[in-house]
């Protein structure tokens, strides 16, 4: 096979991180070829290079044998490298075909490329409307949009990053057809994940990068995903441990047909969501980013209303008109997914962003509206503590620390209040795997101390490691939630896709 | 570009310190240009604009009274601006709270106890509150821009007032000047030589809006508020409250400031009226001041110099008193470009 | 009927300069920039092209000079937003501040000068066929060309924009210059082609007033057309009724297309849906690439 694309020794250096140090790799024509690693590790940051994106501090890429400057993602397609973005590089307020077009060279014409996008489409069996726009579109489609513009391209390169994080099980599957088609045409792809079923399912090779190292090349067919983590993590990781739930509590969180109407353009409508957690048990949310899992959250912490108040019952009181602070005061407590902006102020202390969840429920912080500095001192630390939150400086700004841990601080704000009800939205989201079982067994310690804890995720693996009960959330619909026993895979994956959803006959 | 920016993990407190140091230095800098280029001495020029007002007594009062509405407006613009809350129309609120005080001695022109100076400030902040309160409503009722309207309501504020003045309130006797009649007694502010007693008030509002912005929940709230607003929410903080309250006060001190200068300074109403645009440089001193309501009795002050220094090169140096508004425009520049040093660090990168 | 013709004259006299300027300011917002300066681009554009047409003699000199001034402003602004990140609201506003300052201290000699007018033809100059013309062009531009749709892509998500390898900040200077030229423009046509003499201060809020429309138009170059005649036809008839002496304080006249503009602003922007389908996502936040 002849090599097309070959790293060489590269470095890349952010600031006094050394993201990517003396990074070697080689892709053969027709090659699934897997990069592994943990968040972090620097897979971002080397597809990013060979995409034209980013520019290596040293070292150089050979394409074809060939010494190339990678200089810009045009460059990169020019070559005949195409890559999809694991946040999508497609622009919501436009169409498939104006974003198509975007990255397209040659003449600018949308109207006929509409007719090649549909003809291609149809061929790889990647159903894409041309004329939709972006915003309208579920995560699977816009991935799709995002293949069929690389493949318009004829690339020889495919780049993917975690691709099948918004997908269901059968989607991905679907995927791995069209992957494997494409190989066979002679077009190598670079597969980025942590997913490593997958990986084992999929690639012919691996290269396993840690610290911005490479720290191994492996064949993932004769690797056990427990071999392959240890080469990811550099050791066992802990296992979290959850025996079944020894007899279930009194329910502490009630949700009756919820229905929320969508604010604003883009928002997923609430439909009817009945639910019950018990004390003692986690239930998790499972589903496809974008099935309105962020407006599910904001219903349960209060920062969206529903229209009457026993839609949402905390502990036998009917909140569904109660405000975050209402509810917090009642025992509850929230950690949405984004940490920086919403779990989090980005620009204020870590003291300052203890003040944030607590204020309303801890009396010595703020008597008389004049806040304690040294009580939210207090709180932070007990934390940073408790959940060995690593950070350079006593009081540092939560936007200095790294994703692991300021969610380990996020999550353990909340824990140290010992809450009733603990609602959690993607609890271990873009965190290293050391940080994801600190988080995981805590939310499971939780829960068998009484409290009622719902996590929604969309890390199918976590939720069979932590959840007692299941349920899927899918275009604003929660179906049954069952117990953890009665989830095939293949089951949760229709679910996913919507097979429980009622469909009101117009 | 050879030059970029590298974010640095933190701010840096040493830079948030240094910046306007930095900024008034480089406007330093950019006048002795400009006097060289008029063809004064550049040294005698700045000597003359910004040190000479400061030697004599009287200068002195001038500065207090100039930095007073400057004070206090900025005061309320930095609690509204870190709060992400865009009023721009201190003007009109000054004019409003000038109009409103205004109509006691008008009307009531008899009343002459102590209490009647304490209603006139408090109709003062209300006019000025409730000006504010339209941009306010709108914004939270209709999500309409607060940028442009409480804009648009200074003209129209301006327009009002000059009706007002010339027309109604008009006072008889006045040979027809546009102005009302003189307030007298209890219906003037205190004062020793030309320093009254809102310089006094601008402090404390000043001192007491730094207390309740950083020492406070209610500070708290705002600053989340203004910097990452969906945190605030989830804090159970209301962005719509934020927005009454930062009009509410900003705009009350607005009022307070057209109060003080209409009983303290000019002792009637009368139109044109120049102190309003003291509203737009009240902008700069905010941001001068960083956005800190303790910051602004400083930058206050050296606004109020460039006024002075203006008047002094007009006599002195015959330069046209408009080079004030180009330094207040000048500095706010550099007080912006060198904010860039608290967050970024600048790199000179030669093209590989 | 020479009445009638007289009015519609001064209509589109009055909305011209509108129009111009907020043309430029759909751009700079398509790019997802928010430039609050453009009073001060606008009222810089007025001072630079009176004088140029009075040292020059020439009024086409003068426009040309007005272009010139408000790009040097716009180009300013840019140099802060765009490399320096500093805050867009702010620094428009400094454009302003700066604008009226230093334009009353260009213009002190000019006060009450005489200067030769932009030729018209029964009170249409070139400016007023222009305007439409570039009316076409910037919507033909924006959504019919690979540029355009970059634009309104960098506007969009420049994040994404980045990782497709468009020059974002490059892209958002060219269109931020292209605004200060239009404002600069629309400040020519104020003291070279409107009232051929410069006043300090004279542009009076109209380059806030472009702002508005700009919102009011949802940023569609068409609709501005109507937005800039609605406000053009009412702050005229406003004029023509206190003419008319019917007893109403001139005032509270002139006071009406301030309180129009905050109608428009609320009727359009009470309706949500409306403005986020086409509000540029981006609008007014800072962008730094990594590299």
């Amino acid at each position: 096979m002849t090599e097309l694309l070959a790293a060489k020794n590269i470095v890349k250096i952010f600031g006094s991180l050394r993201a990517n140090d003396d990074v070697s790799l080689s892709l053969s024509a027709g090659e699934i070829h897997a990069l592994l690693g943990e968040n972090g590790a620097g897979k971002s940051t080397l597809v990013k290079m060979i995409y034209g994106a980013l520019q290596p501090n040293s070292g150089h890429f050979n394409w074809l044998g060939k010494e190339t400057l990678i200089e810009s993602p045009s460059v990169a397609r020019s070559l005949g490298i195409g890559m999809v973005f694991q946040h999508f590089s497609l622009f919501e307020a436009l169409t498939a075909a104006e974003n198509i077009a975007l990255a397209l060279p040659g003449k600018f014409d949308v109207s006929t490329l509409a007719d090649r996008v549909r003809k291609l489409s149809a061929d790889y069996g990647l159903p894409v409307d041309p004329d939709a726009t972006i915003a309208d579109l579920s995560v699977g489609q816009r991935q799709r949009v995002e293949i069929v513009r690389c493949l318009l391209q004829n690339p020889k390169l495919l780049i993917l990053d975690e691709p099948t994080s918004v997908l269901t099980p059968q989607e991905a599957d679907q995927l791995f057809v069209t992957l494997r088609r494409l190989a066979s045409e002679g077009c190598a792809v670079l597969y980025i994940s942590h997913r490593l079923d997958e990986v084992r399912r999929l690639c012919d090779a691996a290269t396993v990068l840690r610290m911005g190292k490479v720290v191994a090349t492996c064949d993932p067919k004769k690797e056990t995903p427990a071999s392959m983590a240890r080469m990811m993590v550099g050791s066992d990781i802990a296992e979290v441990h959850a025996e079944g739930v020894t007899g279930k509590g009194p329910v502490r969180l009630i949700l009756n047909d919820l229905t929320i109407k969508g604010q604003q353009g883009f928002d997923v409508s609430l439909q009817a969501i009945n639910l019950q957690v018990h004390g003692g048990e986690v239930v998790a949310v499972a589903g496809v980013a974008g099935n309105g899992q962020s407006e599910f959250f904001d219903a349960l912490s209060g920062e969206l209303l529903a229209p009457q108040s026993d839609a949402v019952v905390l502990d036998g009181a009917a909140v569904g008109r109660e405000g975050v602070t209402g509810r917090r005061k009642r025992g509850a407590a929230f950690v949405p997914e984004e940490r920086l902006g919403h779990a989090a102020v980005p620009a204020f202390a870590l003291s300052d962003n203890a003040v944030l969840t607590h204020h309303a429920v801890d009396e010595k912080l703020a008597p008389n509206g004049v806040i304690s500095k040294s009580t939210a001192r207090g709180i932070a630390e007990t934390v940073i503590k408790t959940f060995d939150v690593r950070k350079g400086k006593p009081d540092p700004e939560a936007r200095s620390l790294s994703g692991g841990n300021l969610q380990k601080f996020t999550v353990g704000r909340e824990l140290g209040r010992n809450p009733g009800v603990l609602v959690v939205n993607q609890p271990t989201w873009g965190v290293d795997a050391g940080a994801a079982a600190t988080i995981r067994q805590a939310l499971i310690d939780l829960a068998r101390s009484g409290s009622a804890v719902l996590v929604i995720s969309q890390d199918l693996d976590e939720i069979f490691e932590i959840a007692d009960r299941i349920a899927v959330i899918s275009r604003g619909q929660l179906s049954e939630a069952a117990g953890k026993k009665e989830w095939t895979l293949e089951k949760i994956g229709l679910a996913m896709a919507g097979a429980h959803e009622v469909h009101h006959a117009a | 570009m050879p030059l970029r920016l590298e974010k640095r993990a933190e701010r840096s407190s040493t830079m948030a310190l240094l910046s306007p140091i930095i900024a008034i230095g480089l406007t330093l800098i950019f006048g002795a240009i400009v006097f060289a280029m008029r063809g004064v001495d550049p040294l005698h020029g700045l000597y003359v604009y910004f040190l000479e007002p400061l030697t004599d007594e009287w200068a002195r009062e001038k500065l207090i009274v100039k930095a007073t509405p400057l004070v206090m407006m900025a005061a309320g613009l930095s609690i509204s601006y870190q709060a992400n809350v865009w009023n721009i129309g201190a003007a009109g609120q000054l004019y409003m709270g000038a109009l409103v005080a205004g109509l006691v001695p008008v009307f009531l022109t008899g009343w002459q106890t102590p209490e009647v100076m304490l209603v006139m400030l408090i109709l003062g902040i209300a006019g000025g509150a409730l000006w504010a309160m339209i941009p306010a409503i709108l914004k939270v009722k209709f999500n309409a821009n607060e940028i442009l309207t409480s804009l648009m309501l200074v003209y129209v504020a301006e327009l009002v007032f000059d009706w007002l003045v010339r027309g109604p309130l008009r006072d008889p006797k006045g040979y027809n000047f546009p102005k009302t009649v003189n307030f007298a007694g209890w219906q003037t502010l205190p004062a020793w030589g030309d320093v009254h007693l809102g310089a006094l008030l601008a402090l404390l509002a000043a001192l007491g809006l730094g207390f309740l912005m950083y020492r406070m929940l209610k500070g708290f709230e705002l600053r989340t508020l203004g910097s990452a607003p969906r945190a605030g929410r989830f804090a159970g903080f209301s962005a719509d409250k934020a927005v009454y309250f930062c009009f509410g006060v900003s705009g009350g001190l607005a009022g307070l400031a057209g109060a003080c200068d209409v009983m303290g300074v000019g002792r009637q109403l009368q139109t044109p009226y120049s102190t309003p645009s003291y509203g737009f440089v009240a902008i700069i001193v905010a941001f001068l001041g960083r956005l800190n309501p303790v910051g602004a009795i400083l930058a206050g002050l050296l606004l109020a110099l460039t006024f002075l220094g203006g008047e002094a090169a007009q006599t002195t140096l015959h330069i046209p008193d408009k080079i004030a508004k180009v330094f207040q425009g000048v500095l706010l520049f550099f007080v912006l470009a060198c904010d860039t040093l608290v967050l970024y660090r600048l790199k000179w990168e030669s093209r590989k | 009927m020479e009445q009638f013709y007289a009015i519609a004259i001064t209509i589109i006299a009055a909305s011209t300069p509108l129009l111009i300027a907020a043309l430029g300011e759909l751009v700079v917002e398509r790019s997802g920039v928010l430039n609050l300066g453009v009073e001060g681009m606008m009222i810089m554009g007025a001072v630079c092209g009176f004088g140029a047409a009075y040292v020059s003699g020439n009024p086409y000199v003068g426009l040309l000079a007005s272009i010139f001034g408000g790009i040097a402003m716009s180009i300013l602004f840019g140099f802060l937003t765009l490399t320096l990140l500093a805050n867009q609201v702010a620094t428009g506003l400094a454009i302003t501040l700066l604008g009226i300052g230093l334009s009353a201290l260009i213009g002190e000699s000019f006060v009450g000068q005489p200067i030769q007018r932009l030729p018209n033809f029964h009170g249409i100059n070139i400016l007023i066929v222009f305007s439409f013309v570039l009316t076409a062009l910037v919507s033909w531009f924006l959504f019919r060309t690979r540029t355009g749709l970059m634009i309104r892509a960098v506007g969009d998500s420049h994040v994404s924009a980045h990782a497709m390898g468009f020059p974002v900040v490059g892209l958002r200077y060219a269109c931020v210059a292209f605004g200060g030229a239009c404002a600069g423009l629309a400040g020519g046509y104020l003291s070279v082609a409107d009232t051929p003499q410069w006043v300090e201060n004279m542009t009076a809020g109209r380059g806030w007033i472009a702002l508005a429309l700009v919102v009011f138009s949802t940023w569609l170059p068409k609709r501005l057309v109507f937005g800039a005649y609605l406000f053009g036809t009412i702050s005229i008839l406003s004029f023509t009724v206190q003419t008319m002496a019917l007893g109403i304080p001139s005032q509270l006249l002139s006071c009406t297309p301030y309180l129009v503009t905050v109608a428009a602003l609320v009727v359009i922007s009470r309706n949500r849906q409306l403005l986020r389908a086409n509000t540029p996502a981006c609008l007014g936040q800072p962008f730094l690439a990594d590299r």
